[in-house]
Protein backbone atom coordinates (compact mmCIF):
# COMPACT_ATOMS: atom_id res chain seq x y z
CA UNK A 1 0.00 0.00 0.00
CA UNK A 2 1.57 3.50 -1.25
CA UNK A 3 0.30 6.19 1.02
CA UNK A 4 0.83 9.78 1.06
CA UNK A 5 0.55 12.14 3.99
CA UNK A 6 0.09 15.52 3.92
CA UNK A 7 2.23 17.42 7.18
CA UNK A 8 1.49 20.56 7.61
CA UNK A 9 4.17 22.69 9.71
CA UNK A 10 2.39 24.91 12.28
CA UNK A 11 3.83 26.98 14.76
CA UNK A 12 3.57 25.84 18.18
CA UNK A 13 -0.02 26.28 19.28
CA UNK A 14 1.29 26.58 22.83
CA UNK A 15 3.24 29.84 21.89
CA UNK A 16 2.27 33.22 21.61
CA UNK A 17 2.23 35.20 18.84
CA UNK A 18 1.43 34.01 15.55
CA UNK A 19 0.23 37.06 12.84
CA UNK A 20 2.97 39.27 11.39
CA UNK A 21 2.95 42.94 10.89
CA UNK A 22 1.62 42.49 7.89
CA UNK A 23 -1.17 40.03 8.45
CA UNK A 24 0.47 36.88 7.36
CA UNK A 25 1.10 34.37 9.30
CA UNK A 26 4.71 34.51 10.71
CA UNK A 27 6.63 31.00 10.10
CA UNK A 28 9.84 32.19 11.52
CA UNK A 29 9.44 30.34 14.50
CA UNK A 30 9.50 27.03 16.14
CA UNK A 31 7.18 24.69 13.88
CA UNK A 32 5.43 21.43 15.32
CA UNK A 33 3.53 18.83 12.68
CA UNK A 34 0.16 19.81 12.30
CA UNK A 35 -1.90 17.77 15.23
CA UNK A 36 -4.63 16.35 12.48
CA UNK A 37 -1.64 15.36 10.56
CA UNK A 38 0.08 13.54 12.59
CA UNK A 39 -3.01 11.16 13.40
CA UNK A 40 -2.95 10.48 10.09
CA UNK A 41 0.58 9.97 9.72
CA UNK A 42 0.19 7.47 12.88
CA UNK A 43 -2.40 5.78 10.86
CA UNK A 44 -0.40 5.55 7.91
CA UNK A 45 2.32 4.29 9.44
CA UNK A 46 0.03 1.30 11.32
CA UNK A 47 -1.04 0.78 7.54
CA UNK A 48 1.88 -0.52 5.82
CA UNK A 49 3.24 -1.98 9.04
CA UNK A 50 -0.03 -4.61 8.64
CA UNK A 51 -0.17 -4.60 5.08
CA UNK A 52 3.00 -3.63 3.59
CA UNK A 53 3.85 -0.46 1.57
CA UNK A 54 5.59 2.93 1.81
CA UNK A 55 4.37 6.40 3.49
CA UNK A 56 5.33 9.60 1.60
CA UNK A 57 4.72 13.07 3.89
CA UNK A 58 4.62 16.14 2.04
CA UNK A 59 4.97 19.83 3.20
CA UNK A 60 4.52 23.04 1.57
CA UNK A 61 6.43 25.60 3.54
CA UNK A 62 9.51 27.47 3.91
CA UNK A 63 13.34 25.83 4.30
CA UNK A 64 12.19 25.46 8.09
CA UNK A 65 9.46 22.57 7.77
CA UNK A 66 12.43 20.48 6.82
CA UNK A 67 12.35 19.91 10.34
CA UNK A 68 8.71 18.64 10.86
CA UNK A 69 9.46 16.40 8.05
CA UNK A 70 12.22 15.06 9.59
CA UNK A 71 10.14 14.31 12.61
CA UNK A 72 7.84 12.62 10.43
CA UNK A 73 10.65 10.47 8.99
CA UNK A 74 11.98 9.66 12.63
CA UNK A 75 8.46 8.56 13.12
CA UNK A 76 8.91 6.08 10.31
CA UNK A 77 8.03 7.02 6.87
CA UNK A 78 9.50 6.36 4.01
CA UNK A 79 10.60 10.14 2.55
CA UNK A 80 9.86 13.18 2.60
CA UNK A 81 9.26 15.94 -0.09
CA UNK A 82 9.23 19.46 1.20
CA UNK A 83 7.37 22.35 -1.27
CA UNK A 84 9.05 25.44 -1.04
CA UNK A 85 9.59 28.73 -2.95
CA UNK A 86 9.76 32.18 -2.20
CA UNK A 87 6.92 33.23 -4.52
CA UNK A 88 4.60 30.81 -2.03
CA UNK A 89 5.03 33.42 0.75
CA UNK A 90 0.95 34.55 1.12
CA UNK A 91 -0.38 31.92 -0.81
CA UNK A 92 -4.16 31.95 -0.09
CA UNK A 93 -6.37 28.49 0.25
CA UNK A 94 -6.77 27.93 -3.75
CA UNK A 95 -3.01 28.23 -4.37
CA UNK A 96 -2.43 25.81 -1.74
CA UNK A 97 -4.27 23.07 -3.12
CA UNK A 98 -3.52 23.84 -6.88
CA UNK A 99 0.47 23.28 -5.72
CA UNK A 100 -0.39 20.63 -3.60
CA UNK A 101 -2.25 18.47 -6.37
CA UNK A 102 0.64 19.38 -8.40
CA UNK A 103 3.04 17.87 -5.91
CA UNK A 104 0.74 14.67 -5.41
CA UNK A 105 0.02 14.17 -8.95
CA UNK A 106 3.80 13.32 -9.11
CA UNK A 107 3.31 10.27 -6.78
CA UNK A 108 1.54 6.92 -7.06
CA UNK A 109 -0.42 6.53 -4.37
CA UNK A 110 -2.99 4.13 -3.05
CA UNK A 111 -4.25 6.81 -0.38
CA UNK A 112 -3.46 10.47 0.36
CA UNK A 113 -4.60 11.05 3.87
CA UNK A 114 -5.02 15.00 4.52
CA UNK A 115 -5.76 16.57 8.15
CA UNK A 116 -9.18 17.80 8.56
CA UNK A 117 -8.11 20.74 9.65
CA UNK A 118 -4.92 23.05 10.96
CA UNK A 119 -4.18 24.44 14.28
CA UNK A 120 -2.62 27.80 12.58
CA UNK A 121 -5.57 28.98 9.60
CA UNK A 122 -7.64 26.20 10.91
CA UNK A 123 -10.04 26.47 7.35
CA UNK A 124 -10.54 22.55 7.28
CA UNK A 125 -11.28 23.08 3.48
CA UNK A 126 -7.97 21.70 1.99
CA UNK A 127 -8.44 17.93 2.01
CA UNK A 128 -11.96 18.37 0.21
CA UNK A 129 -10.58 21.20 -2.26
CA UNK A 130 -7.61 18.93 -3.22
CA UNK A 131 -9.80 15.81 -3.43
CA UNK A 132 -11.86 17.70 -5.92
CA UNK A 133 -8.67 19.14 -7.75
CA UNK A 134 -7.16 15.40 -8.10
CA UNK A 135 -10.84 14.06 -9.27
CA UNK A 136 -10.56 11.54 -6.35
CA UNK A 137 -12.96 10.37 -3.88
CA UNK A 138 -13.18 12.03 -0.96
CA UNK A 139 -13.59 10.10 2.21
CA UNK A 140 -13.93 12.80 4.60
CA UNK A 141 -13.77 12.86 9.07
CA UNK A 142 -12.21 9.52 9.49
CA UNK A 143 -12.32 7.69 12.67
CA UNK A 144 -10.82 4.53 11.30
CA UNK A 145 -9.33 3.49 7.67
CA UNK A 146 -9.59 -0.22 6.50
CA UNK A 147 -8.89 -1.58 3.19
CA UNK A 148 -11.02 -3.81 1.85
CA UNK A 149 -11.39 -5.79 -1.95
CA UNK A 150 -12.70 -2.71 -3.64
CA UNK A 151 -10.62 -0.57 -2.24
CA UNK A 152 -11.08 1.89 1.14
CA UNK A 153 -13.31 1.45 3.96
CA UNK A 154 -13.51 4.79 5.97
CA UNK A 155 -16.11 5.31 9.27
CA UNK A 156 -16.79 8.57 9.27
CA UNK A 157 -17.56 10.80 12.36
CA UNK A 158 -21.31 12.45 11.89
CA UNK A 159 -23.07 14.20 14.08
CA UNK A 160 -25.06 11.17 15.41
CA UNK A 161 -22.90 8.59 15.05
CA UNK A 162 -20.91 7.29 12.09
CA UNK A 163 -21.09 6.51 8.38
CA UNK A 164 -19.98 4.08 6.60
CA UNK A 165 -18.05 4.58 3.09
CA UNK A 166 -16.70 2.46 1.13
CA UNK A 167 -14.45 3.85 -2.78
CA UNK A 168 -12.53 2.46 -5.15
CA UNK A 169 -8.74 3.80 -4.65
CA UNK A 170 -6.74 5.76 -5.66
CA UNK A 171 -8.87 8.02 -2.87
CA UNK A 172 -8.70 11.12 -0.33
CA UNK A 173 -9.37 11.12 3.46
CA UNK A 174 -9.51 13.46 5.58
CA UNK A 175 -8.01 12.62 9.35
CA UNK A 176 -9.00 13.00 12.58
CA UNK A 177 -7.67 12.30 16.31
CA UNK A 178 -10.23 9.46 16.57
CA UNK A 179 -7.08 7.61 14.24
CA UNK A 180 -5.58 7.17 17.48
CA UNK A 181 -2.66 9.18 19.19
CA UNK A 182 0.78 9.29 17.26
CA UNK A 183 3.73 7.76 18.54
CA UNK A 184 6.80 9.04 19.90
CA UNK A 185 10.08 8.85 17.72
CA UNK A 186 12.75 6.30 18.84
CA UNK A 187 16.21 6.85 18.95
CA UNK A 188 17.02 4.50 16.10
CA UNK A 189 14.04 6.02 14.32
CA UNK A 190 15.54 9.18 14.72
CA UNK A 191 19.42 8.01 13.60
CA UNK A 192 17.18 6.16 11.06
CA UNK A 193 15.70 9.85 9.69
CA UNK A 194 19.47 10.88 9.00
CA UNK A 195 19.88 8.86 5.94
CA UNK A 196 16.08 9.17 4.56
CA UNK A 197 15.52 11.20 1.25
CA UNK A 198 13.89 14.52 1.77
CA UNK A 199 12.97 15.80 -1.95
CA UNK A 200 12.61 19.89 -2.71
CA UNK A 201 10.35 20.74 -4.94
CA UNK A 202 9.69 24.50 -6.71
CA UNK A 203 7.05 25.78 -8.11
CA UNK A 204 9.35 25.64 -11.44
CA UNK A 205 9.70 21.91 -10.48
CA UNK A 206 6.32 21.63 -10.51
CA UNK A 207 5.46 23.46 -13.69
CA UNK A 208 3.55 25.68 -11.71
CA UNK A 209 4.05 29.87 -12.99
CA UNK A 210 4.44 32.15 -9.62
CA UNK A 211 2.28 34.49 -10.71
CA UNK A 212 -0.81 32.44 -10.98
CA UNK A 213 -0.10 30.66 -7.35
CA UNK A 214 1.03 32.17 -4.15
CA UNK A 215 0.88 35.80 -3.25
CA UNK A 216 0.55 37.70 -5.75
CA UNK A 217 -2.61 35.69 -6.90
CA UNK A 218 -4.11 35.58 -3.61
CA UNK A 219 -7.93 36.27 -3.90
CA UNK A 220 -8.22 37.15 -0.46
CA UNK A 221 -7.12 39.74 1.71
CA UNK A 222 -6.58 41.51 5.30
CA UNK A 223 -8.22 44.63 5.88
CA UNK A 224 -7.53 45.02 9.49
CA UNK A 225 -6.36 43.28 12.41
CA UNK A 226 -7.08 43.15 15.88
CA UNK A 227 -6.94 42.00 19.31
CA UNK A 228 -10.29 40.43 21.22
CA UNK A 229 -11.72 42.76 24.03
CA UNK A 230 -10.13 41.11 27.17
CA UNK A 231 -12.14 39.66 29.25
CA UNK A 232 -11.41 41.31 32.50
CA UNK A 233 -9.78 39.62 35.43
CA UNK A 234 -11.16 36.02 37.29
CA UNK A 235 -12.86 36.68 40.78
CA UNK A 236 -10.76 33.95 43.01
CA UNK A 237 -12.78 31.92 45.51
CA UNK A 238 -11.30 29.94 47.87
CA UNK A 239 -11.80 28.47 50.80
CA UNK A 240 -14.07 26.21 53.00
CA UNK A 241 -15.98 24.09 50.35
CA UNK A 242 -19.64 25.14 51.94
CA UNK A 243 -18.53 29.05 51.99
CA UNK A 244 -17.11 28.64 48.08
CA UNK A 245 -20.11 26.45 47.01
CA UNK A 246 -22.86 29.32 48.59
CA UNK A 247 -20.66 32.16 46.77
CA UNK A 248 -20.69 30.53 43.46
CA UNK A 249 -24.40 29.42 43.72
CA UNK A 250 -25.11 33.21 44.52
CA UNK A 251 -23.04 34.26 41.58
CA UNK A 252 -25.15 32.01 39.55
CA UNK A 253 -27.94 33.21 40.62
CA UNK A 254 -27.06 36.75 40.26
CA UNK A 255 -26.45 35.84 36.90
CA UNK A 256 -29.96 34.67 36.02
CA UNK A 257 -28.92 30.76 36.25
CA UNK A 258 -30.66 29.63 39.07
CA UNK B 1 -29.63 35.89 -10.45
CA UNK B 2 -26.16 37.25 -11.56
CA UNK B 3 -24.46 38.91 -8.60
CA UNK B 4 -26.34 36.92 -5.68
CA UNK B 5 -25.56 35.84 -2.13
CA UNK B 6 -26.23 32.07 -1.90
CA UNK B 7 -26.81 30.19 1.35
CA UNK B 8 -26.48 26.79 0.88
CA UNK B 9 -29.09 24.58 2.90
CA UNK B 10 -27.34 21.49 4.98
CA UNK B 11 -29.25 18.58 6.18
CA UNK B 12 -28.87 17.93 9.89
CA UNK B 13 -27.65 14.20 10.36
CA UNK B 14 -30.99 13.45 12.74
CA UNK B 15 -33.04 14.80 9.88
CA UNK B 16 -34.35 18.59 8.96
CA UNK B 17 -32.58 21.52 8.24
CA UNK B 18 -29.13 22.22 10.34
CA UNK B 19 -29.96 24.68 12.95
CA UNK B 20 -25.93 26.05 11.01
CA UNK B 21 -28.25 26.83 7.97
CA UNK B 22 -30.30 28.65 9.76
CA UNK B 23 -28.01 30.95 11.14
CA UNK B 24 -25.71 30.97 7.83
CA UNK B 25 -29.42 32.24 6.59
CA UNK B 26 -30.03 34.63 8.96
CA UNK B 27 -26.30 36.27 8.20
CA UNK B 28 -26.81 36.06 4.63
CA UNK B 29 -29.96 38.07 4.75
CA UNK B 30 -28.08 40.83 6.61
CA UNK B 31 -25.31 40.99 4.24
CA UNK B 32 -27.98 41.17 1.26
CA UNK B 33 -30.08 44.32 2.68
CA UNK B 34 -26.63 45.99 3.73
CA UNK B 35 -25.49 45.37 0.06
CA UNK B 36 -29.17 45.77 -1.45
CA UNK B 37 -28.26 41.87 -3.48
CA UNK B 38 -30.61 39.11 -3.81
CA UNK B 39 -30.27 36.54 -1.31
CA UNK B 40 -31.46 32.97 -2.55
CA UNK B 41 -31.08 29.10 -0.82
CA UNK B 42 -30.02 26.61 -2.28
CA UNK B 43 -31.17 22.58 -1.28
CA UNK B 44 -30.11 19.71 -3.09
CA UNK B 45 -31.48 16.79 -1.53
CA UNK B 46 -32.66 12.85 -2.57
CA UNK B 47 -36.16 14.98 -1.43
CA UNK B 48 -35.79 18.58 -1.34
CA UNK B 49 -39.31 19.73 -0.38
CA UNK B 50 -39.18 19.63 3.60
CA UNK B 51 -35.70 21.04 3.73
CA UNK B 52 -36.06 23.70 0.88
CA UNK B 53 -39.59 24.78 2.74
CA UNK B 54 -37.53 25.00 6.04
CA UNK B 55 -34.49 27.21 4.60
CA UNK B 56 -37.36 29.42 3.33
CA UNK B 57 -38.08 30.76 6.60
CA UNK B 58 -34.99 32.32 6.64
CA UNK B 59 -34.31 33.88 2.88
CA UNK B 60 -36.90 35.33 0.35
CA UNK B 61 -36.01 32.31 -2.43
CA UNK B 62 -35.04 28.57 -2.39
CA UNK B 63 -34.08 26.83 -5.18
CA UNK B 64 -34.74 22.74 -4.50
CA UNK B 65 -32.89 20.35 -6.54
CA UNK B 66 -33.74 16.72 -6.64
CA UNK B 67 -30.56 14.55 -6.20
CA UNK B 68 -31.44 10.73 -6.67
CA UNK B 69 -27.28 10.04 -5.83
CA UNK B 70 -27.62 11.44 -2.44
CA UNK B 71 -29.90 8.38 -1.23
CA UNK B 72 -26.80 6.28 -0.88
CA UNK B 73 -23.35 8.13 -1.63
CA UNK B 74 -21.60 10.74 0.56
CA UNK B 75 -23.08 13.53 0.25
CA UNK B 76 -20.97 16.60 0.18
CA UNK B 77 -18.92 15.81 -2.96
CA UNK B 78 -22.32 15.70 -4.90
CA UNK B 79 -23.92 18.63 -3.41
CA UNK B 80 -21.16 20.85 -4.31
CA UNK B 81 -21.05 19.20 -8.05
CA UNK B 82 -25.05 20.14 -7.94
CA UNK B 83 -24.44 24.08 -6.74
CA UNK B 84 -21.45 24.42 -8.79
CA UNK B 85 -23.11 23.46 -11.73
CA UNK B 86 -26.17 26.01 -10.60
CA UNK B 87 -23.47 28.68 -10.20
CA UNK B 88 -22.17 28.53 -13.15
CA UNK B 89 -25.25 29.49 -15.20
CA UNK B 90 -26.58 31.58 -12.46
CA UNK B 91 -23.67 33.51 -11.41
CA UNK B 92 -24.29 34.12 -7.56
CA UNK B 93 -20.86 36.60 -6.74
CA UNK B 94 -21.05 34.19 -2.29
CA UNK B 95 -22.10 31.54 -1.72
CA UNK B 96 -22.09 30.63 1.95
CA UNK B 97 -21.97 27.14 4.04
CA UNK B 98 -21.53 26.38 7.54
CA UNK B 99 -18.00 26.16 8.79
CA UNK B 100 -19.18 22.50 10.55
CA UNK B 101 -17.87 19.14 8.94
CA UNK B 102 -20.09 18.59 6.21
CA UNK B 103 -20.43 22.35 5.40
CA UNK B 104 -16.26 22.52 5.37
CA UNK B 105 -16.32 19.51 2.85
CA UNK B 106 -19.10 21.17 0.82
CA UNK B 107 -17.21 24.24 0.42
CA UNK B 108 -14.11 23.02 -0.66
CA UNK B 109 -15.13 20.81 -3.64
CA UNK B 110 -17.44 23.44 -4.34
CA UNK B 111 -14.65 26.51 -4.35
CA UNK B 112 -11.91 24.31 -5.99
CA UNK B 113 -14.83 23.16 -8.75
CA UNK B 114 -15.33 26.85 -9.34
CA UNK B 115 -11.75 28.00 -8.87
CA UNK B 116 -13.32 30.98 -6.23
CA UNK B 117 -11.14 31.98 -2.72
CA UNK B 118 -12.63 30.86 0.06
CA UNK B 119 -12.71 32.95 3.79
CA UNK B 120 -13.31 30.33 6.31
CA UNK B 121 -14.65 30.32 9.95
CA UNK B 122 -16.56 33.86 9.43
CA UNK B 123 -17.81 34.88 12.83
CA UNK B 124 -19.89 38.11 11.15
CA UNK B 125 -19.40 39.78 7.99
CA UNK B 126 -20.82 43.25 6.98
CA UNK B 127 -20.82 44.62 3.24
CA UNK B 128 -17.46 47.30 2.33
CA UNK B 129 -16.16 48.49 -0.86
CA UNK B 130 -15.90 45.59 -2.92
CA UNK B 131 -18.40 43.04 -1.37
CA UNK B 132 -18.84 41.26 2.07
CA UNK B 133 -15.99 42.47 4.52
CA UNK B 134 -15.49 38.92 7.01
CA UNK B 135 -14.97 38.70 10.60
CA UNK B 136 -12.66 35.89 11.49
CA UNK B 137 -11.12 34.41 15.00
CA UNK B 138 -7.77 33.76 13.80
CA UNK B 139 -5.21 31.63 16.22
CA UNK B 140 -7.20 30.17 18.83
CA UNK B 141 -9.22 33.62 19.29
CA UNK B 142 -5.62 35.37 20.13
CA UNK B 143 -6.28 38.22 17.39
CA UNK B 144 -9.58 38.68 14.93
CA UNK B 145 -9.12 39.71 11.31
CA UNK B 146 -10.80 41.34 8.48
CA UNK B 147 -10.74 40.29 5.71
CA UNK B 148 -12.06 40.46 1.86
CA UNK B 149 -12.19 38.86 -1.27
CA UNK B 150 -9.86 40.99 -3.93
CA UNK B 151 -12.15 40.60 -6.84
CA UNK B 152 -15.40 40.46 -4.39
CA UNK B 153 -16.27 37.11 -5.17
CA UNK B 154 -16.14 33.72 -3.36
CA UNK B 155 -17.12 31.09 -0.64
CA UNK B 156 -17.57 31.72 2.69
CA UNK B 157 -18.16 29.18 5.70
CA UNK B 158 -19.48 30.45 8.93
CA UNK B 159 -18.72 29.21 12.34
CA UNK B 160 -21.69 27.62 14.18
CA UNK B 161 -22.86 29.77 17.16
CA UNK B 162 -21.85 33.08 15.50
CA UNK B 163 -24.81 34.25 14.59
CA UNK B 164 -28.80 34.30 16.09
CA UNK B 165 -31.03 32.73 13.82
CA UNK B 166 -33.85 34.93 13.46
CA UNK B 167 -36.94 33.67 10.65
CA UNK B 168 -38.55 36.18 8.11
CA UNK B 169 -41.69 36.17 7.64
CA UNK B 170 -43.58 35.90 5.26
CA UNK B 171 -41.17 32.37 4.68
CA UNK B 172 -39.98 32.91 1.11
CA UNK B 173 -40.98 31.38 -2.35
CA UNK B 174 -39.54 27.59 -3.15
CA UNK B 175 -38.45 26.94 -6.98
CA UNK B 176 -37.65 23.24 -8.02
CA UNK B 177 -34.97 23.18 -10.51
CA UNK B 178 -33.45 19.81 -12.77
CA UNK B 179 -29.83 19.15 -13.26
CA UNK B 180 -29.14 16.98 -15.18
CA UNK B 181 -25.50 16.85 -15.95
CA UNK B 182 -23.22 13.43 -15.25
CA UNK B 183 -21.76 13.69 -12.14
CA UNK B 184 -18.34 14.03 -13.24
CA UNK B 185 -16.50 13.27 -9.56
CA UNK B 186 -16.09 9.92 -8.61
CA UNK B 187 -18.75 8.81 -5.76
CA UNK B 188 -18.38 7.38 -2.32
CA UNK B 189 -20.88 4.18 -1.11
CA UNK B 190 -22.83 4.83 2.02
CA UNK B 191 -22.50 1.34 3.10
CA UNK B 192 -23.57 1.53 6.85
CA UNK B 193 -24.55 3.83 9.44
CA UNK B 194 -24.15 3.48 12.90
CA UNK B 195 -25.92 5.91 15.32
CA UNK B 196 -24.97 6.01 19.08
CA UNK B 197 -27.08 6.55 21.94
CA UNK B 198 -25.42 9.68 23.71
CA UNK B 199 -27.04 10.61 26.88
CA UNK B 200 -27.96 14.03 27.38
CA UNK B 201 -28.82 17.03 25.55
CA UNK B 202 -26.53 18.02 22.65
CA UNK B 203 -23.57 19.99 23.75
CA UNK B 204 -23.38 22.19 20.88
CA UNK B 205 -27.15 23.55 21.60
CA UNK B 206 -26.91 23.94 25.35
CA UNK B 207 -27.88 27.33 27.11
CA UNK B 208 -25.38 25.91 30.04
CA UNK B 209 -22.81 23.15 29.78
CA UNK B 210 -21.04 21.68 32.33
CA UNK B 211 -17.43 20.14 31.05
CA UNK B 212 -15.07 18.34 32.72
CA UNK B 213 -11.35 17.81 32.37
CA UNK B 214 -8.73 15.46 33.07
CA UNK B 215 -9.06 16.63 37.01
CA UNK B 216 -12.57 14.55 37.01
CA UNK B 217 -10.47 11.57 37.10
CA UNK B 218 -12.68 9.20 36.22
CA UNK B 219 -16.17 7.70 36.29
CA UNK B 220 -17.20 9.32 39.81
CA UNK B 221 -16.25 12.56 38.47
CA UNK B 222 -18.67 12.22 35.21
CA UNK B 223 -21.34 11.01 37.70
CA UNK B 224 -20.82 14.28 39.67
CA UNK B 225 -20.81 16.24 36.21
CA UNK B 226 -24.16 14.47 35.23
CA UNK B 227 -25.77 15.72 38.60
CA UNK B 228 -24.51 19.19 38.27
CA UNK B 229 -25.88 19.12 34.48
CA UNK B 230 -29.00 18.18 35.62
CA UNK B 231 -29.07 20.28 38.70
CA UNK B 232 -28.68 23.68 36.14
CA UNK B 233 -30.60 22.08 33.11
CA UNK B 234 -27.39 21.78 31.17
CA UNK B 235 -25.45 19.29 28.70
CA UNK B 236 -22.28 17.71 29.90
CA UNK B 237 -19.15 18.55 27.59
CA UNK B 238 -15.26 17.57 28.26
CA UNK B 239 -11.92 18.25 27.34
CA UNK B 240 -10.18 15.97 24.80
CA UNK B 241 -8.17 14.91 27.65
CA UNK B 242 -11.04 13.33 29.20
CA UNK B 243 -12.74 11.70 25.67
CA UNK B 244 -9.06 10.44 25.47
CA UNK B 245 -9.27 8.68 29.13
CA UNK B 246 -12.47 7.35 27.46
CA UNK B 247 -14.40 8.84 30.25
CA UNK B 248 -16.60 10.62 28.07
CA UNK B 249 -17.93 10.48 23.95
CA UNK B 250 -16.03 12.23 21.64
CA UNK B 251 -19.26 14.04 20.34
CA UNK B 252 -19.31 15.56 23.62
CA UNK B 253 -15.73 17.35 23.11
CA UNK B 254 -15.46 20.83 22.93
CA UNK B 255 -12.48 22.80 21.17
CA UNK B 256 -10.40 22.58 17.90
CA UNK B 257 -11.12 19.30 17.17
CA UNK B 258 -14.84 18.62 19.26
CA UNK B 259 -17.91 21.45 19.15
CA UNK B 260 -18.27 25.11 19.16
CA UNK B 261 -20.11 26.23 21.77
CA UNK B 262 -21.75 29.46 22.64
CA UNK B 263 -23.99 29.11 26.35
CA UNK B 264 -24.90 31.34 28.38
CA UNK B 265 -22.80 29.70 31.27
CA UNK B 266 -19.77 27.36 30.98
CA UNK B 267 -18.48 25.68 34.07
CA UNK B 268 -15.17 24.19 33.90
CA UNK B 269 -14.63 21.29 36.32
CA UNK B 270 -10.87 20.15 36.54
CA UNK B 271 -9.84 21.70 32.87
CA UNK B 272 -6.52 23.87 32.68
CA UNK B 273 -7.74 25.72 29.78
CA UNK B 274 -5.91 24.97 26.91
CA UNK B 275 -5.20 26.75 23.89
CA UNK B 276 -7.60 24.48 21.45
CA UNK B 277 -9.75 23.76 24.17
CA UNK B 278 -10.34 27.54 24.67
CA UNK B 279 -11.40 27.76 21.01
CA UNK B 280 -14.51 25.61 21.09
CA UNK B 281 -15.94 27.80 24.32
CA UNK B 282 -14.35 30.78 24.51
CA UNK B 283 -17.15 33.05 23.56
CA UNK B 284 -19.30 31.64 26.40
CA UNK B 285 -21.07 34.66 28.04
CA UNK B 286 -20.26 33.49 31.37
CA UNK B 287 -16.99 31.28 33.00
CA UNK B 288 -16.95 29.40 35.87
CA UNK B 289 -14.06 27.56 36.91
CA UNK B 290 -13.13 24.73 39.48
CA UNK B 291 -9.52 23.98 39.23
CA UNK B 292 -6.90 23.22 42.27
CA UNK B 293 -4.05 25.24 40.64
CA UNK B 294 -4.74 28.97 40.91
CA UNK B 295 -2.22 29.22 37.79
CA UNK B 296 -3.95 27.52 35.49
CA UNK B 297 -4.64 28.94 32.05
CA UNK B 298 -8.11 29.08 32.45
CA UNK B 299 -8.09 31.57 35.31
CA UNK B 300 -7.19 34.39 32.60
CA UNK B 301 -10.92 33.95 30.56
CA UNK B 302 -13.26 32.76 33.46
CA UNK B 303 -14.87 34.91 35.47
CA UNK B 304 -15.19 33.19 38.63
CA UNK B 305 -12.56 30.86 39.55
CA UNK B 306 -12.81 28.72 42.52
CA UNK B 307 -8.97 27.37 43.68
CA UNK B 308 -10.33 23.92 45.76
CA UNK B 309 -10.78 20.57 44.85
CA UNK B 310 -13.42 19.71 42.35
CA UNK B 311 -14.57 16.30 44.51
CA UNK B 312 -15.16 18.64 47.61
CA UNK B 313 -16.29 22.06 45.71
CA UNK B 314 -18.56 20.07 43.16
CA UNK B 315 -20.53 17.98 45.88
CA UNK B 316 -20.86 20.97 47.82
CA UNK B 317 -21.78 23.37 44.85
CA UNK B 318 -24.78 20.19 44.12
CA UNK B 319 -25.89 20.68 48.12
CA UNK B 320 -25.98 24.26 47.85
CA UNK B 321 -28.22 24.09 44.15
CA UNK B 322 -30.75 21.56 46.75
CA UNK B 323 -30.62 22.79 49.41
CA UNK B 324 -32.30 26.56 47.43
CA UNK B 325 -34.32 24.26 45.66
CA UNK B 326 -36.09 22.96 48.68
C1 LIG C 1 -4.29 19.16 17.26
C2 LIG C 1 -4.83 19.19 18.65
C3 LIG C 1 -6.19 19.32 18.81
C4 LIG C 1 -6.72 19.36 20.09
N1 LIG C 1 -8.06 19.51 20.20
C5 LIG C 1 -8.60 19.61 21.41
C6 LIG C 1 -9.99 19.81 21.58
O1 LIG C 1 -10.77 19.85 20.63
N2 LIG C 1 -10.48 19.93 22.82
C7 LIG C 1 -9.68 19.88 23.93
O2 LIG C 1 -10.20 20.01 25.04
N3 LIG C 1 -8.36 19.67 23.80
C8 LIG C 1 -7.81 19.54 22.58
N4 LIG C 1 -6.48 19.31 22.48
C9 LIG C 1 -5.72 19.01 23.70
C10 LIG C 1 -5.30 20.22 24.50
O3 LIG C 1 -4.04 20.65 24.05
C11 LIG C 1 -5.14 19.85 25.99
O4 LIG C 1 -4.24 18.78 26.12
C12 LIG C 1 -6.45 19.45 26.67
O5 LIG C 1 -7.45 20.43 26.42
C13 LIG C 1 -6.22 19.36 28.15
O6 LIG C 1 -7.38 18.88 28.78
P1 LIG C 1 -7.62 19.12 30.34
O7 LIG C 1 -7.74 20.56 30.61
O8 LIG C 1 -8.75 18.24 30.68
O9 LIG C 1 -6.34 18.46 31.01
P2 LIG C 1 -5.10 19.11 31.74
O10 LIG C 1 -4.46 20.13 30.89
O11 LIG C 1 -4.28 17.98 32.23
O12 LIG C 1 -5.74 19.88 32.97
C14 LIG C 1 -6.34 19.25 34.05
C15 LIG C 1 -6.63 20.34 35.07
O13 LIG C 1 -7.37 19.79 36.13
C16 LIG C 1 -6.92 20.32 37.36
N5 LIG C 1 -7.25 19.33 38.37
C17 LIG C 1 -6.77 18.06 38.49
N6 LIG C 1 -7.35 17.44 39.53
C18 LIG C 1 -8.21 18.31 40.10
C19 LIG C 1 -9.08 18.25 41.22
N7 LIG C 1 -9.24 17.16 41.96
N8 LIG C 1 -9.80 19.36 41.51
C20 LIG C 1 -9.67 20.50 40.78
N9 LIG C 1 -8.85 20.59 39.70
C21 LIG C 1 -8.14 19.52 39.37
C22 LIG C 1 -5.45 20.53 37.15
O14 LIG C 1 -4.96 21.55 38.02
C23 LIG C 1 -5.39 20.96 35.68
O15 LIG C 1 -5.44 22.37 35.53
C24 LIG C 1 -5.90 19.27 21.22
C25 LIG C 1 -4.53 19.14 21.05
C26 LIG C 1 -4.00 19.10 19.80
C27 LIG C 1 -2.51 18.98 19.65
N1 LIG D 1 1.21 23.86 3.46
C1 LIG D 1 0.78 22.60 3.63
N2 LIG D 1 1.65 21.56 3.56
C2 LIG D 1 1.22 20.29 3.74
N3 LIG D 1 -0.04 19.96 4.00
C3 LIG D 1 -0.95 20.95 4.08
C4 LIG D 1 -0.60 22.31 3.90
N4 LIG D 1 -1.71 23.06 4.06
C5 LIG D 1 -2.72 22.20 4.35
N5 LIG D 1 -2.27 20.93 4.36
C6 LIG D 1 -3.04 19.72 4.65
O1 LIG D 1 -4.42 20.06 4.67
C7 LIG D 1 -4.97 19.82 5.96
C8 LIG D 1 -6.06 20.80 6.28
O2 LIG D 1 -5.56 22.11 6.18
P1 LIG D 1 -6.52 23.37 6.24
O3 LIG D 1 -7.63 23.10 5.30
O4 LIG D 1 -5.68 24.53 5.84
O5 LIG D 1 -7.01 23.48 7.65
C9 LIG D 1 -3.78 19.85 6.91
O6 LIG D 1 -4.07 19.14 8.08
C10 LIG D 1 -2.72 19.18 6.03
O7 LIG D 1 -2.87 17.77 6.00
Amino acid sequence: MRIVVLTKPVPDPAAAEHLGPDGRVDRTGGNVINGNDEYALEAALKLVETHGGEVTVVAMSPETGRDVLRKALAMGATRGVLITDPALAGADWLSTIRVLAAAVREMEFDLLLVGVDTSDGGAGLVPAGLAALLGLPYLSNAATIEPVDAGVRVNRITATGFETLESATPAVIGGTQALGAPRYPTLKGIMGARSKEVAVRTLGDLGLDPATVGGAAAGTRVVDLRRPPERGQAKMVRGPAADVAREVVEFLAARGFI
Amino acid sequence: MPGGIWVIGQAAAGGGLARLSSEVATLARALGEAGGVPVSGVVVAAEPAALAAELAGFVPRVLAVTEPALAASAGATVVAQRVAALARTNAPNLILTGADPDGRDIAGVLAALLGWPVLANALNATWGPVGPRVEISVFGGKQFSTSEFTAGRGVITVRPNAVQAVAQTPAGSVEAVQIADHLALPGVRVVGRIHEQHGGAAVEDARIVVAGGRGIGGPDGVTLLEHLAEALGGAVGATRAAVDAGWIDYPKQIGQTGKIVKPALYLALGISGAIQHKVGMQTAETIVAVNRDADAPIAEFADLMVVGDLFEVGPAILDELRTRRG
